[in-house]
């Protein structure tokens, strides 16, 4: 067969995705993809038959976000894909490259309420960072690179395909890789020479500056670059919940995370800041708190590869449009240009400061060794046992927020997380989707109780297809952070967040879907678990680690409150 | 404050839509908004009247989608703007002579004759057609109809935001 044969639509859909390098698609059929699911069958891609169309959704941002490679789903239409909605509108806010490829129904029947028709394209307008309708086999393959492109340059993100089923059936041609040419699409990867310089000078020149260090640092395969840069320019560096990883948390420069649930000295640092130089951030609600106090003294450096997000929530001082990795390293040139041979600024007086507070104001929790389980000391132990080598990917919530706070980050895309949606039920098949790219790594979900009985049914999925990951299910009986803001701010009036006790049994729950069920009730019992779920390498493994469900997730800055006021306790609100 | 954009994007299915989805989305206030070919062939030229703070964000939200190719502001005297208005005044035996003939100093172009009204076509800049109205308002405005603002730079013009 040559790249001139006639072939239906759906073989050059399948054809198109394999030259783009794709390995493997999580998906779901039904009746308007059925055409493509028959072309799967003979081609080189592993398919991942996902139990919910969100589940596949999530399983391709995991397998996206352990890679740094664009992760692919594809469903049918209709409820196919508005189950897609969540992941896509997840990838967006995270900024995680996907191709999403559903079926539509016939192009004649388009827009006669079909069986099973939804605007899927439309729908996707607002959750995806392009979308596209196909219904002319010709554009079949020309699409898919473009989505691709889209999806994975620039800023990543979601973008959406949705192929009505004559296109599918319809006779074309694969056709030679053609370059894809886009008008309208031109991210800009260099910075300007003149706000590099700007920004150098400002940096040289600053008592207290700081390095907030956002996502996309990681997305741009940064973090090399970053360490150099901290290293010369010698100042102290904060991440974003989405940038853990990004730069090794044991750095004598780290302090970690800053905002809603950060540790006291990194909300405090930015405050204090008289430079906030922010690199691929993008000044999200949970980082800056009320803005009118937010870094009051601090002029700002913003570099990010999307212009739209400089000047969107903070006034930007010197505002460098480019790719992270590539800017970074710029400014190490011209950092050696502007600096010559002179030293590099001490900050003594401003380190001295940063330590006392590290040392007055400790992320620190108390295990009673008879008391329950905290989930802290649970990652702590997790920590000790594999030395910090796993991925770990969280759902949201108290527990997702203590091992971002816990965990001692060394590695990118170590980390996976749903950050800017929140999306409760993402740990389990974003986990499927890392271990599915990273066969060799440990990947371990670290999970709430009610984040787990979200998706839980893809640990089905993992069982059958032999994608042997770890979870760790902190049951505390409810919505652990809900509650935790209805007993500091609705008085303890606890109102639809109490699970119950009853039911699941979840190591039973696990058994039945084809995984190794395990307990924790007590703290001694943490160790051994831990060590019994990492020896077993044939099935998926769930712990059910019954944990304090008074245990309230500090420090805190109150929503919209300013981050002046980091408390450290409740009894600091 | 109020903006008047000049956007060009690609003649494709559900560009208008992405475009105006997007000031809902991002909660800027659309004042007017016309459609049409341009000169060029599968270009399109959206004109948008808006309401908006900060219009610069507005400008890069417009630029991060694919299909929009060009985004200029036309600040307020560097653009000839446009508009159409269709307007019926009442006008009976008594008022008709005077309402014609007032018509014609403004240089409307009478388009229909009623037993008990007129009905006139206004085209021009904004202040012309505000202008009609005032003086058409004493004898009763039955029905308005009005196009969306085009504006067009002259020689030169400001692009808001570079890409």
């Amino acid at each position: 067969m040559t790249t001139d044969t006639h072939i239906t639509g759906a073989q050059a859909l399948i054809a198109a995705l394999e030259r783009e390098g794709v390995d493997v698609v999580f998906g779901i059929p039904g009746g308007a993809i059925l055409p493509a699911y028959d072309p799967l069958l003979d081609g080189s891609m592993r398919h991942v038959l996902a139990r919910h169309e969100q589940g596949a959704g999530h399983m391709a941002e995991g397998y996206a976000q352990a890679t740094g490679r664009v992760g692919v789903v594809i469903t049918t239409s209709g409820p196919g894909a508005t189950n897609l909605i969540t992941p896509l509108q997840n990838a967006l806010m995270d900024s995680t490259p996907i191709v999403a490829i559903t079926g539509q129904v016939s192009s004649g029947a388009i827009g006669t309420d079909a069986f099973q028709e939804a605007y899927t394209s439309g729908l996707a307008m607002h959750c995806a960072k392009h979308s596209y309708l196909v219904t002319d086999a010709d554009d079949i393959v020309p699409v898919i690179q473009e989505a691709f492109h889209l999806a994975g340059t620039g800023r990543p993100g979601p973008v959406l395909v949705d192929i009505s089923k004559d296109a599918l059936k319809e006779l074309t041609r694969l056709g030679d890789p053609q370059p894809v040419v886009m008008e309208g699409y031109n991210p800009t990867i260099e910075g300007n020479f003149r706000q590099l310089r700007a920004a150098i000078e400002l940096l040289e020149a600053a008592q207290r500056p700081v390095l907030f260090v956002g996502g996309g640092v990681i997305k741009a395969g940064g973090n090399r670059e970053l360490l150099a840069f901290a290293e010369a320019v010698n100042a102290p560096v904060v991440t974003t919940l989405m940038a853990r990883g990004a730069f090794p948390d044991q750095h004598r420069l780290a302090l970690g995370m800053s905002g809603m649930h950060g540790n006291y000295t990194a909300t405090t640092a930015i405050q204090r800041s008289d430079l906030l130089f922010s690199i691929a951030a993008r000044f999200d609600d949970r980082v800056t708190g009320d803005l009118a106090t937010f870094a009051p003294e601090a002029k700002v450096v913003h570099i990010d590869i999307d212009p739209a997000e400089i000047g969107k929530v903070v006034h930007t001082d010197v505002p460098i449009v480019g790719d992270a990795r590539v800017v970074l390293g710029q400014l190490l040139t011209t950092l050696e240009k502007q600096r010559g041979q002179a030293a590099p600024p001490q900050r003594t007086a401003w380190f001295e400061t940063l330590a006392d507070w590290q040392q007055r104001y400790p992320l620190a929790y108390d295990q009673d060794p008879d008391g329950p389980i905290k989930v802290q000391y649970f990652v702590d132990q997790l920590q000790e046992a594999t030395g910090g080598e796993a991925v770990v990917v969280a759902g949201v919530g108290q527990h997702q927020m203590w091992v971002s706070q816990f965990w001692r980050f060394t590695e990118p895309r170590s980390w996976i997380n749903s950050g800017g949606l929140g999306t409760m039920g993402f740990a389990v098949p974003a986990a499927i989707g890392a271990k599915v790219a990273r066969p060799d790594d440990l990947v371990f979900a670290l999970d709430g109780d009610g984040c787990f009985q979200m998706t839980c049914q893809e640990l089905i999925t993992a069982a059958t297809e032999q994608i042997p990951i770890k979870v760790a299910v902190f049951n505390n009986h409810g919505y652990g952070m809900v509650r935790q803001w209805q007993r500091l701010f609705y008085g303890g009036r606890y109102s639809g967040t109490d699970l119950g006790t009853v039911a699941p049994d979840y190591p039973a729950l696990a058994e039945s879907m084809g995984c190794v069920g395990l307990r924790a009730d007590r703290p001694a019992e943490v160790a051994p678990i831990i060590d019994k779920a990492l020896a077993i390498n044939d099935r998926p493994v769930v712990i059910e680690v019954v944990v304090d469900p008074d245990e309230m997730c500090f420090p805190m800055v109150t929503a919209g409150g300013s981050c002046n006021n980091v408390a450290m306790g409740p009894e600091d609100l | 404050m109020r903006h008047t954009l000049s956007v060009v994007v690609e003649d494709r299915s559900g560009v208008l839509a992405r475009v105006a989805s997007m000031f809902a989305q991002r909660a800027f206030n659309i004042h007017s908004l016309a459609v049409g070919p341009t000169h060029e062939e599968g270009r399109s030229r959206i004109t948008l009247v808006v309401d908006a703070p900060d219009v610069e964000q507005l400008t890069k939200q417009l630029y991060k989608l694919v299909n929009v190719l060009k985004v200029t502001e036309l600040a307020p005297n560097e653009g000839l703007e446009a508009e159409i208005m269709l307007v019926r005044v009442a006008a009976g035996p008594d008022t008709r002579g005077t309402v014609v003939e007032m018509a014609s100093m403004l240089e409307a172009t009478l388009i229909d004759l009623g037993p008990s009204s007129v009905t006139f076509q206004v085209a021009g800049d904004p202040d012309k057609l505000a202008r009609f109205l005032e003086v058409m308002e004493p004898f009763g405005v039955v029905e308005l109809v009005k196009s969306g603002r085009i504006a067009i730079g002259r020689k030169r013009t400001r692009v808001a935001t570079a890409r």
